[in-house]
């Protein structure tokens, strides 16, 4: 092969391994199928990878906090990402709220218990609710909040079982191991084996958004970026209105 | 050490305790069988009782949730006959760190009867001591040391357990929350100080606990 050959299939061959990016976004649970979705789509047209860690908020902020390799973090409530922000760990002129969420009630769907408003939460009968734990996962923290202003907290705190987080009720809510739990709207939709038998209105409801940013040390800034903005854009935005979520208020 | 702590200490060492007493003669039987009879399906049951050890904790967890959910076929036989419930509950913690020290008990207890010379047991009989008679007054004393070594590592292991009480139990404060699952929660919830207070405490309980199984093991009869 000429000497020219080899030098531009080498020069190719550079230019695709600095672009194939590996990018690691750390997300909320809830965000789960819709990033996944998401992913499917925009690695071939950008030609990065998504490696996706899903979690707690709490638990994903945590980490980053500790040093893990994130790039973007996607988490469903303000507080983490300001706990971010003030520690310096978050690029700010990248951070955009992108999607609002509501919170339900839900029971299993076959032979669930028979809830219909709140109040029914407290009546005898009623063992145990799911709900993430209330005091660092987001879910949990909305469901705490909104069970504080209808006046139901002090009641139900004893039968609430608090799990890692918002998918780990929805599991114990399919299996059938507690009788209702409190999630988002977004992961009832997603799952045959409950069914939401009360919606948290708007005005009742604390108000939930889930905000995005890259995160500071990552080693990929401009790939990062290039996500972050595309989770802003018109593609993304009909994939998460796809599975219920609110666009930002 | 905060009250927190107290409680959360104290239920960790009564549930390994309560743990620990419950599986005691099953374990101790069969290792007495495993030691001393063949039968056709043996390395079945060696293989079966070995497995907690060998798999995931976490796996482990999932086959319990499965069998002891209120949906579950243990679960809900228990709930429709007694009206108990195991999931979410101390009992799942117990249920989950018993599984767990199981295998450890078995294989000690084996190696201890393994350890008494059979002639002894069978100058016994022909002297005319019943089967009972000999494992009560010559294998028993003669495998004591190495059944309480067995009792004390099962302990040691019920007391540290994870991944499966965290499956089966979940993190309810005050009802299932042990030291280990005390630390993760501290630890998620950026309590650091307070996850290395119980991680002293659960090293000087484990450290205690070893100390005193080696100990009783160091002192086997030659």
């Amino acid at each position: 092969m000429k000497l020219r050959h080899i030098s531009l299939f080498l020069f190719a061959l550079a230019a695709l391994a600095a672009r194939a990016a590996e990018l690691n976004v750390f997300a909320a649970a809830s965000l789960t199928d819709a990033l996944k979705e998401i992913a499917k789509a925009y690695e071939p047209a950008s030609g990065d990878k998504l490696r996706f860690n899903f979690g707690a908020s709490s638990t994903l902020a945590i980490q980053i906090k500790q040093g893990a390799p994130a790039d973007v973090f996607f988490s469903a409530d303000e507080a983490k990402m300001n706990d971010l922000a003030k520690a310096g760990l978050i690029l700010a002129d990248t951070r955009r709220t992108l999607l609002a969420n509501t919170l339900v009630i839900v029971v299993n769907a076959d032979g669930g218990a028979a809830i219909a408003t709140p109040a029914d939460l407290v009546k005898p009968g009623i063992g145990r609710i799911a709900l993430a734990q209330p005091q660092t996962v987001p879910v949990g923290i909305y469901g705490k909040q909104w069970l504080q202003k209808v006046g139901l907290w002090k009641q139900v705190i004893d039968r609430i079982v608090p799990t890692e987080n918002v998918r780990a009720s929805l599991a114990a809510v399919e299996a059938g191991n507690v009788d209702a739990g409190i999630v988002y709207k977004t992961d009832a939709l997603i799952s045959k084996k409950v069914k939401m038998v009360f919606e948290v209105p708007a005005a009742e409801g604390p108000s939930i958004t889930y905000p995005a940013a890259v995160v500071k040390d990552s080693k990929q800034v401009e790939a990062a970026r290039k996500f972050a903005a595309y989770l802003a854009g018109p593609e993304a935005r009909a994939v998460f209105a796809k599975y219920g979520f609110l666009p930002a208020p | 050490m905060s009250a927190e702590a107290w409680q959360i200490t104290w239920f960790t060492i009564g549930v390994a305790t309560l743990s620990t007493a419950a599986i005691l003669p099953p374990g101790v039987a069969l290792g007495w069988l495993l030691a001393r009879r063949d039968w056709p399906g043996k390395s079945l049951i060696e293989t079966l009782v070995a497995l907690p050890l060998v798999i995931p904790p976490v796996a482990t967890g999932l086959i319990l949730l499965k069998l002891f959910g209120r949906r579950g076929p243990l679960g809900g036989w228990l709930e429709r006959t007694f009206g108990w419930e195991i999931v979410f509950t101390w009992k799942a913690v117990v249920v989950a760190t018993a599984v767990m020290s199981f295998p450890l008990l078995v294989r000690t207890a084996r190696v201890a009867f393994e350890g008494v010379n059979p002639r002894l047991e069978q100058v016994a009989r022909t002297l005319g001591a019943g089967p009972w008679r000999v494992f009560a007054t010559i294998t028993l004393p003669l495998a004591a040391r190495g059944l309480v070594a067995g009792a004390v590592l099962a302990f040691a292991r019920a007391l540290g357990e994870f991944g499966a009480t965290v499956m089966v139990a979940g993190f309810i404060p005050g009802q299932t929350v042990t030291l280990s699952l005390a630390i993760y929660q501290f630890v998620q919830l950026g309590h650091d100080g307070e996850a290395m207070v119980l991680l002293a405490i659960s090293v000087a309980i484990a450290f205690a606990a070893v100390w005193v199984s080696e100990y009783f093991v160091r002192r086997r009869p030659a």
